[in-house]
C-alpha cells in the first residue's frame, strides 16, 4: 500500500507534515534532514524540488531556492542523494515543485525513478489537473505515485469534489489565497471555507497548508483537518543557529506538546 | 486558421494555462468572459474611440524615403512611437482596462522592462481612476529611469523587485504573486502576448490594430494591403503580434521577428530565446525558453530592458516552429549603431526595443522593388542615457 494512504488510515488527526527544500540550508543537508524530522515525529515530508522562479512563493521559499541552487541543487543530484532512503526512513515521502525542471527531467522517467527511490507522492501547483489527465496520469499511475491536488478558498464546490474524485492520498487545502508563508491572520472567511470544505465531506483526508507556522495555527487548522503542513516557518528554523540536531528538534517541539 | 488558439488555449504545442489552484478563480473568469465583452457593441465602441482620441490612432505609416534609398528597397514604418505614451504597449492597457472594469475589478497590477507597459498601465488607471501597482526590477527601475518618474506622477506605486537578474522575468514573478494574493479584486494586465491562456490571445487581439491599419494604410499608398515581409522587434512579443496578426494567413508576406542577441547569441550574455531556447514551462505558459538542462530558467542579457527576457510568447514559438514567420537576432552594438543610422537619415530617435528590428534589415536580402513594413514600436526617449553613454554627445 501506499505509505501516504497507510498513514491516514492510522492517523486521523494532528498529522504533522512538514516541508523543506532540498538542497538547503547545506548542499548535503537533503537526507539528515529527513532522517531527523522522522526521529522528531513528524509523520509526513515534502521535499521541495528547487526552481529559479517560484511563483506561488514568498521570501522565505524563494531564498531557500535560490540558496539550494546556488549550492548547486539540481533534480538529478536530489535523486542519487535519496538513493537508498528507504532503508533509513519508513515515513511517506512527497516531492513538491514546479512543472518545469520536472518537465525537463522527462515526466516518464521522473515517475519511475519516483518508484525506485520509494517517492510515495507528488505536488506540482503549476501542473494543473486538465494538463494532468491529458498527458501525464498513466505514467504516475503506473508508479503507484498519488498525485495530489490543491483546493483554495476560492475553489468551487463543484471543483472541490472534482478534486476529490482527482487527487491521491489527500487534498491539500491552502488556507488562504496567498503565496506560501504570507502568515495572514486566521479570518471569519477562512473559517468559514474551512467549515465550506467539511459539510462537502470529502472521501481524502485534509491537511491544510500555507501560513500554517506554530502551535497555535497548527492546532487550529487540526478541527478542521487531519493535520497540517509547515513549510516557511521551517525553512526559517533552518537559518537559526545550531546543529541540525538541535534546530529540528527545538523546530517539532514547538508545534507538537512532546513526542 | 493555423495561427488561432485551439480550444485548449494553445497554438499548435506551445500556450495553455500552466496555472496553479491559486490563480484558477481569476483565469477562468478572464477565459470565460474576455470574448463576450470584447465583442460586447458598448465595448468596440469605447475601445475605438479611445484609441482614435486618446491614443491618437490610425498611427501613421511612414514612407522613409532616406533609409529606403539606403537600403535599395521601399521601406515603411508604422509610427507606433508616436501614440500617447510613447509605445503600442497603450494599445493593449486600453483594452485590458476597459475589460476589467466590465470585470468589477478595483485594483490593477502589471509587470515593466523598459517601463513602457507600466507608463501605459499607469495611464490608464489614471484615467479610469483606479488603483495601480507596478512591478519593475531593479536593474530596470534604473536604466529607465524616466519611465519611473512618469509612473509615480500618474499616481501608480512603482516597487522594486530584487530577485533574480532583477529585470522583467523578475518583475513578472512578482507581479503573479500579487495576483494570488489579490485573488478577488484585482485584475493583473499583462503587457505582452505571454503568460497563461487567454492572455496571448487577448493580448494580440488588442494589438491587431497595428496589422488592421497597415493593411488599410498599404492599399491607399501602393494599391495592394500585402507587403513584401513585415519585420518588429521581440521581447514577448506583443508589437510583432499586432503587426503580424492579419497577415498569419496571408502564406506569401514573409514575417520576420527580430530578438535581442545581446553581446552574441553564443556570448551568454543574449536574450534571444529562439536562437538558444528549449520548449518548457514558465510563467504559466508552455513555450521556448532559455533554460540548463535542470530546467532552471537561464537570465537573459539585453542593452534593452523591454527585450531582456527568458522567454516569448506562445505564437512566436509556433510561428517559429511551423516555419511561418522567421526570426533573426540583433546585438547590443548592432542596435546602437542602427538606432543613429535612424535618428540621422530620417529624425526620429527610436526606442531601444524598435531599433533591434531596425539593426536587421542589414540582414535581410532586399530587392528594388519590395515593399517593407518594420513596426517602429516605440520612441526613445526613455533610452537617451544608453544613447549619450555610447554616442557621447
Ligand atoms: C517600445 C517597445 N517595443 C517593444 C517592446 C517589447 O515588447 P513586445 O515584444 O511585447 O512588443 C517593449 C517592451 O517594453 C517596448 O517598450
Amino acid at each position: 500500500m501506499n505509505r501516504i494512504d497507510h498513514l491516514f488510515q492510522n492517523k486521523k488527526s494532528r498529522i504533522l507534515s512538514v516541508f523543506f527544500t532540498a538542497g538547503f540550508p547545506g548542499l548535503n543537508d537533503t537526507v539528515p534532514i529527513i532522517e531527523l524530522l522522522e526521529k522528531n515525529g513528524v509523520d509526513l515530508i515534502e521535499i521541495g524540488i528547487p526552481f529559479s522562479d517560484p511563483t506561488a512563493d514568498g521570501p522565505d521559499i524563494q531564498h531557500s531556492n535560490d540558496e539550494a541552487l546556488k549550492n548547486g541543487m539540481s533534480l538529478e543530484l536530489l535523486f542519487s542523494q535519496l538513493e537508498g532512503i528507504r532503508e533509513k526512513v519508513s515515513l511517506p515521502l512527497i516531492l513538491m515543485g514546479y512543472f518545469n525542471p520536472v518537465m525537463q527531467f522527462g515526466v516518464e522517467r521522473f515517475c519511475r525513478k519516483c518508484r525506485e527511490t520509494g517517492i510515495d507522492g507528488v505536488i506540482l501547483p503549476d501542473l494543473p489537473p486538465w494538463e494532468y489527465d491529458r498527458q501525464y496520469k498513466a505514467y504516475f499511475e503506473g508508479n503507484g505515485l498519488h498525485n495530489i491536488l490543491l483546493i483554495t478558498p476560492q475553489t468551487s464546490d463543484e471543483r472541490i469534489r472534482e478534486a476529490d474524485r482527482q487527487t491521491g492520498g489527500f487534498l491539500y487545502m491552502v488556507s488562504s489565497s496567498s503565496t506560501t508563508g504570507a502568515g495572514k491572520e486566521v479570518s471569519d472567511f477562512q473559517t468559514e471555507y474551512f467549515e465550506r470544505v467539511r459539510r462537502l465531506n470529502p472521501d481524502h483526508p485534509r491537511l491544510i497548508g500555507f501560513g500554517i507556522s506554530n502551535r497555535a495555527t497548527f492546532e487550529n487548522a487540526c478541527q478542521y483537518a487531519s493535520g497540517a503542513i509547515i513549510g516557511s516557518a521551517f525553512i526559517r528554523a533552518l537559518q537559526e543557529p545550531g546543529t541540525p540536531e538541535e534546530k529540528v528538534g527545538r523546530f517539532v517541539r514547538q508545534i507538537l506538546p512532546s513526542v | 486558421m493555423k495561427y488561432t488558439i485551439d480550444q485548449f488555449g494553445y497554438y499548435g504545442e506551445f500556450g495553455g494555462a500552466w496555472i496553479p489552484e491559486m490563480m484558477y478563480a481569476n483565469i477562468s473568469e478572464l477565459l470565460t468572459r474576455y470574448l463576450e465583452i470584447m465583442e460586447s457593441p458598448g465595448f468596440s465602441q469605447e475601445f475605438d474611440s479611445l484609441l482614435k482620441d486618446y491614443v491618437g490612432r490610425p498611427s501613421p505609416l511612414y514612407y522613409a524615403s532616406r533609409l529606403s534609398e539606403r537600403y535599395g528597397s521601399h521601406l515603411y514604418l508604422k509610427r507606433e512611437d508616436l501614440n500617447h505614451t510613447g509605445s503600442h504597449k497603450l494599445n493593449n492597457t486600453i483594452g485590458q482596462i476597459l475589460l476589467a472594469q466590465r470585470l468589477g475589478k478595483t485594483r490593477i497590477i502589471a509587470e515593466t522592462g523598459a517601463g513602457q507597459h507600466g507608463l501605459a498601465t499607469a495611464t490608464v488607471c489614471a484615467l479610469k481612476g483606479l488603483q495601480c501597482v507596478v512591478y519593475m526590477g531593479a536593474t530596470d527601475i534604473a536604466r529607465q529611469e524616466p519611465n519611473v518618474r512618469k509612473m509615480r506622477m500618474l499616481g501608480a506605486e512603482v516597487v522594486p523587485v530584487n530577485s533574480g537578474n532583477k529585470t522583467l522575468k523578475d518583475a513578472t514573478n512578482e507581479a503573479m504573486r500579487d495576483w494570488i494574493n489579490h485573488p478577488e479584486d484585482t485584475h493583473y494586465i499583462i503587457g505582452s502576448v505571454v503568460g497563461p491562456h487567454p492572455y496571448p490571445d487577448m493580448v494580440a487581439r488588442f494589438q491587431s490594430v497595428i496589422s488592421a491599419e497597415i493593411r488599410k494604410q498599404l492599399l491607399e499608398k501602393t494599391g495592394s494591403e500585402l507587403p513584401t515581409r513585415l519585420i518588429a522587434c521581440v521581447g514577448g512579443g506583443s508589437n510583432a503580434a499586432g503587426t503580424f496578426y492579419h497577415f498569419l494567413e496571408e502564406e506569401q508576406v514573409e514575417l520576420i521577428g527580430v530578438e535581442a542577441a545581446g553581446r552574441g547569441v553564443d556570448s551568454g550574455e543574449t536574450a534571444a530565446t529562439l536562437a538558444v531556447g528549449s520548449p518548457g514551462v514558465l510563467h504559466a505558459a508552455r513555450t521556448m525558453l532559455m533554460q540548463n538542462s535542470d530546467g532552471q530558467i537561464t537570465e537573459p542579457y539585453s542593452i534593452s530592458a523591454g527585450l531582456d527576457y527568458p522567454g516569448i510568447g506562445p505564437l512566436h514559438a509556433h510561428l517559429f516552429k511551423t516555419g511561418r514567420a522567421k526570426y533573426l537576432n540583433a546585438t547590443d552594438r548592432e542596435t546602437l549603431e542602427a538606432a543613429h543610422l535612424l535618428t540621422r537619415l530620417e529624425g526620429i530617435i527610436p526606442a531601444l526595443e524598435s531599433a533591434h528590428a531596425l539593426a536587421a534589415l542589414d540582414k535581410i536580402p532586399m530587392k528594388p522593388d519590395e515593399v517593407n513594413v518594420v513596426c517602429l514600436s516605440g520612441r526613445g526617449d526613455k533610452d537617451m542615457a544608453a544613447y549619450l553613454e555610447y554616442f557621447g554627445y
